[in-house]
């Protein structure tokens, strides 16, 4: 049972790495990585945050939804439209260090195609309610550890002399290139 | 009146390409392009979704109210993506399976809402048309454009067609992820080029 679980944290943290294998989230990804301090704050806001929409979204699919699975999506989105929506009321108004903290990364989670993806896999996979937390902040974990990763080498980037076209954008994603052919390393980890 | 129109039609083609340049929705288009009957279907399901949506927020941006006009969208958007889901899984289901959780994904794709919430809920219903028109041709041929290149070099084939000798060898690491991300730095870095030298 608990080797199951390591296994999963595991796949979702490195080998199925959600940025470099998997190719999601990249929009925040690409938007966020320019300060170190963002990234930090972005990856507490996905762990906070996608930990408790897969263990809402996973109860409301299995509880109610028998027969209604072709509205999986709208409600999931809706889910986590109005649990961030909640989240971020609740730290505004009790919590405002945290909120000064990840705050502005809030609103942004809503269409960080991450959680909606993870949630979506989850009942894709048949994980049962352990198995969906482990995996999914095993998978936001994953993201954090991107974040971090390019969030350094873009830092290293600014102070060094760059092609003129490759300035900006191209040379952040040739560095991604980069960064996935190590990911790759990962793949056969676990079967 | 008429060249303003045009105007919006033209931007999503090139000069805010909402790939290239406004760098959004990159999800689906590395993960989708490494077939080209794939980056097909996902330009279909896209553009029906973007087009859809857009229209309908522009109907009703009178009627939103401001506090939660967020929801409101992602219901706008979660609709057609329904529709696209369904109609793929029971017309073609190994293109569903193939493309996975990415159909679904349409509905948190950041052009979609981007558009949506910077364009749709501002301005009228033509003008709305035109530019999403645009923002699904611009999408469709960077994705088509890059999963020609990734398939016919990465696999040999073209739309599972064999295309190059057998003597080929493949350039597998192109079908990776490694390989699509280097070839949106290079794809960002020519249009980049192109722009620059013409202003």
């Amino acid at each position: 049972m608990l080797s199951n679980l390591l296994k999963i944290i595991i796949a979702a943290t490195i080998v199925d790495n959600m940025v470099f294998i998997r190719y999601i989230a990249l929009c925040s990804y690409v938007g966020v990585t320019n300060s170190i301090d963002a990234s930090i704050g972005m990856t507490f806001a996905v762990i906070f945050v996608q930990t408790i929409a897969t263990a809402i979204t996973w109860i409301v699919f299995h509880l109610f939804m028998q027969g209604l699975e072709f509205l999986q999506i709208i409600v999931f989105i809706f889910t986590i439209a109005s649990l961030v929506q909640l989240v971020e009321i609740y730290l505004k108004k009790n919590v405002p260090s945290l909120y000064k903290a990840m705050g502005i990364y809030l609103p942004l989670i809503t269409t960080n195609c991450m959680i909606l993806a993870v949630t979506l896999i989850n009942i894709d996979k048949n994980y049962s309610f352990i198995e969906s937390l482990v995996y999914a902040f095993g998978a936001s974990l994953g993201y954090g550890l991107a974040l971090l990763i390019l969030a350094g080498v873009r830092e290293r980037l600014r102070l060094s002399n760059i092609p003129k076209f490759f300035r900006g954008y191209p040379i952040v994603f040739a560095s991604m290139a980069l960064i996935a052919i190590a990911f790759l390393g990962f793949k056969g980890l676990i079967k | 009146m008429k060249k303003n129109i045009f105007k919006e039609f033209t931007k999503g083609l090139a000069k805010e390409n909402p790939i290239l340049i406004i760098m959004l929705g990159l999800c689906s288009v590395l993960a989708v392009s490494t077939d080209v009957a794939n980056a097909i279907g996902m330009s279909l399901g896209f553009s029906f979704v973007l087009i859809i949506s857009e229209l309908l927020v522009s109907i009703f941006r009178k009627i939103i109210p401001n506090e939660v006009r967020i929801p409101i969208f992602l219901v706008f958007i979660a609709v057609p993506t329904t529709i696209v889901d369904l109609v793929m899984k029971a017309y073609f289901p190994p293109l569903s399976k193939s493309m996975g959780v990415f159909i679904p994904l349409i509905v948190v794709n950041c052009i979609v809402l981007g558009r949506v919430e910077a364009f749709a809920y501002k301005k009228g219903v033509l003008e709305t048309l035109m530019d999403s028109l645009g923002m699904a041709i611009g999408y469709s041929w960077v994705i088509i454009l890059l999963s020609i290149i990734r398939e016919v070099l990465g696999k040999g084939t073209f739309l599972g067609l064999r295309v190059l000798p057998k003597a080929y060898l493949p350039m597998s690491i192109l079908t990776f992820p490694p390989g699509g991300f280097f070839l949106i730095a290079v794809f960002i870095a020519i249009l980049n080029g192109i722009l620059n030298r013409r202003s």
